[in-house]
């Protein structure tokens, strides 16, 4: 039998993206340009901005997400161990009835999903998620 | 009006007059030997709420033997807090005398000669004389099973759950939610809900297509009783899909969605309920936290991680409940609501001693009709043990010591890896291995003994991943299992440490050398969560095994050393 990387059955459960780990080092700090590039410097609090996201990816390649961002114009999303950083930037108009949104991403790895809002004051806020990326274990 | 201060205080001193009459009196009782049924029942019915609860019975419809763990690690928030404190530590904690049999039912330590005196314990029979018994005190007692039921011996496979489903049907359950059920796969698993006579309740039980909730397993139900309405929420066991193989049940998708939880709780609460009770499988640490993070939940019946408390752990207005497993307990919980409040409670976790609890002869027939078509096939005698053969243990078990021999031997392997799963009867010194044994303790719908190459980098990343599951500060990223087991791999673990810091000094036991990352080493393992996975079963691997050695003894496992407690 060939075990492949995707057979980690065991009970065991590995990283999906091990082979990633340590192989981008600057990946966190692209995340904080394409953050820097949005809020030109501006100051980042938190606020009302929420990510719902899973603890554990039950599969790393669809990861369900949602933000609420009570009062914000624009959300844009990251996923800072993803190679290319950037998921999706979302506008909201007055006419919204709520400002959230919700998508499917892929995660390499264990890593955050990083969420920055614009408020229809200007300032900005943020929001970070950890999402674990492993398979198997060997629940009681 | 009482305050919620008030309430508490009514709460925790309701379960100090319990304690003292019902729970510490179990010692005293059996010192005197006199211990009766009458005494494990006794109590005084109070409120006007009665909620049974039972979960994690694996498919043991008849009496067995089960250590408790002696090794049993908190680790972050819940460092030395029950139920992470084990042994003579246990039973100091609760004022429990060596020797009692709350030492034996509760703790490890002296299992053997204790499982000697005071017999098996379980049998869906003995349960069922209990629960007739509450009922005889309060005939709508609310009877919850937390899941873990559909699995785990030979009739339950050969049946595919239907042995399982019939007994408990017959100890008419008001609902249910689930975890190892999932791995019938989900088309049976629909076959068998669609006709169960009760709820099953799961609020994060979800489409995995849409990511909205599923239509077959709604989030929650209502009971009027005695004059309350008391909502139930089922919650399922979140990480079903990683832990198990979420092939098996494609259509689902699970998560503790705690923010969906909450949503639920305020939903029942805007439709009246007095009183909002969760039927959990998240495992203890992850009630205990998730009571903190959701608002307006009284009492969380807890389930998977199998651990079995005296008395309830209150966290801040929520009394949590944990059962054990096997069928060796049933937890009864008493409520008084008025007023939209629960105003206090009193419980009791009655232990089932099978030698002093009388089947009830109705489930008792229904058992053995469950069981007849197997039985000549169960009894069979495969070998003796010298040792107590047990699971439970963060690191290792002897059973799962013998399992990984069997691996290593059966096929021809350096390393055997095998699941830190948490069910599986133990078995004494002197006992019989029968085959019903040997599948009390592999049985599953996934359970090819496979043999591949890895190296030693990646049997490192399996340990890391592993440890994490068990060891993470954030109960959260708990998956509830044990460390898994291996054979042949000595390592040092230091669960203080983040992921990919916590193991080192691995070494193939057999030389004595230190494994080489680069390295391929021939490794059995079973339970695979990986579709297509090849190899005999594990039950025929470890009964040729066993059948070789005509009598078993497998000697204390010393192959981890752990640091860092």
């Amino acid at each position: 039998m060939q075990l492949t990387r995707r057979d980690l059955l065991v009970m065991g459960s590995v990283g999906m993206g091990a082979t990633l780990m340590g192989a981008l080092p600057a990946i966190a700090s692209l995340t904080d340009d394409e953050i820097a590039k949005i809020t030109g410097g501006a100051d980042v609090s938190e606020g009302d901005l929420a990510i719902t996201a899973p603890e554990i990816a039950e599969n790393g390649n669809t990861v369900p997400i949602e933000v609420t961002a009570p009062g914000a114009v624009m959300v844009a999303i990251f996923a800072d161990g993803n190679p290319v950083p950037n998921v999706a930037s979302v506008k909201f108009g007055p006419m919204n009835p709520s400002r959230s949104a919700s998508t499917r991403i892929r995660l390499a790895k264990t890593q955050n999903v990083v969420a920055i809002a614009q408020m229809e004051d200007g300032s900005f806020q943020k929001a970070t998620s950890n999402v674990k990326v492993t398979i198997g274990g060997c629940g009681g | 009006m009482i305050s919620r201060r008030d309430f508490l205080q009514v709460g925790m001193a309701a379960s100090a007059i319990v304690g003292a009459s019902g729970f510490g009196n179990w010692a005293r009782l059996a010192a005197q030997q006199s211990l009766t049924q009458d005494q494990l029942l006794q109590f005084d019915t109070y409120g006007n709420v009665s909620l049974i609860h039972v979960t994690d019975i694996h498919a043991q419809l008849k009496p067995i033997y089960f250590r408790e763990p002696s090794v049993n690690i908190g680790v972050g928030a819940n460092k030395g807090a029950v139920p992470h404190i084990t042994g003579a530590d246990f039973r100091k904690a609760y004022g429990i005398a060596d020797g009692s049999p709350s030492h034996y039912a509760l703790s490890a330590g002296d299992f053997s000669s204790l499982a000697k005196g005071y017999g098996r314990v379980g049998g869906l029979d003995r349960v069922a004389t209990v629960i007739n018994a509450i009922r005889a005190d309060r005939p709508d007692a609310i009877l919850l099973d937390g899941g873990d039921t559909w699995h785990g011996s030979y009739t339950c496979y050969h049946t595919q759950g239907q042995d399982m489903v019939n007994v408990m049907n017959a100890l008419k359950p008001d609902a249910m939610t689930f975890h190892w059920e999932f791995t019938l796969g989900s088309d049976r698993v629909a076959e068998i809900v669609e006709n169960l006579p009760f709820a099953a309740l799961g609020q994060n039980i979800f489409d995995a297509e849409w990511d909205e909730p599923a239509e077959l397993f709604p989030p929650y139900t209502f009971f009027e009783r005695g004059g309350a309405k008391v909502a139930v929420i089922g919650q399922a066991f979140p990480y079903m899909p990683i832990a198990n193989p979420g092939w098996m049940f494609p259509e689902y998708s699970f998560g503790i969605r705690d923010e969906h939880m909450q949503k639920m709780v305020d939903e029942v609460r805007s439709q009246g309920a007095d009183c909002v009770v969760v039927l959990s499988h998240n495992g203890f640490d992850v009630d205990k936290k998730m009571a903190t993070v959701v608002k307006g939940i009284d009492v969380i019946l807890s389930g998977h991680t199998h651990d079995a408390l005296p008395e309830p752990v209150v966290s801040g207005s929520t009394i949590i409940v944990p059962s054990g497993s096997n069928g060796k307990f049933v937890s009864r919980v008493d409520l008084d609501v008025r007023d939209g409040k629960m105003m206090g409670y009193r419980h009791k976790l009655i232990p089932i001693f099978s030698d002093i609890i009388t089947p009830d002869a109705d489930v008792a027939n229904l058992i053995d009709a469950q069981r007849a078509p197997y039985e000549t096939a169960m009894r069979e005698v495969i070998g003796q043990t010298d040792s107590l053969l047990y699971r439970r243990g963060n690191f290792n078990g002897s059973w799962d010591d013998l399992i990984c021999d069997a691996l290593l031997s059966e096929r021809d392997a350096q390393i055997a890896l095998s699941p830190g799963v948490r069910w599986g009867p133990s078995l004494i010194p002197g006992q019989d291995i029968t085959r019903e044994d040997i599948w009390n303790v592999t049985s599953m719908s996934y359970g090819e003994a496979y043999r591949s190459e890895m190296t030693g980098e990646f049997l490192k990343i399996v340990l890391e991943d592993v440890a994490d599951n068990i060891f993470n500060p954030d109960p959260y990223y708990q998956q509830g299992g044990d460390m898994v087991r291996t054979g042949g791999l000595g390592y040092r673990i230091d669960i203080s440490k983040p992921q990919g810091e916590r193991i080192s000094n691995m070494t193939l036991l057999k030389t004595g050398e230190t494994i080489d990352p680069s390295k391929s080493y021939v490794v059995a393992g079973w339970a695979s969560v990986n579709e297509g996975t090849e190899g005999p079963k594990i039950w025929d691997v470890v009964e040729s095994h066993i059948r070789k050695q005509g009598t078993v003894t497998v000697q204390e496992n010393n192959s981890v050393d752990v640091v860092g407690v």
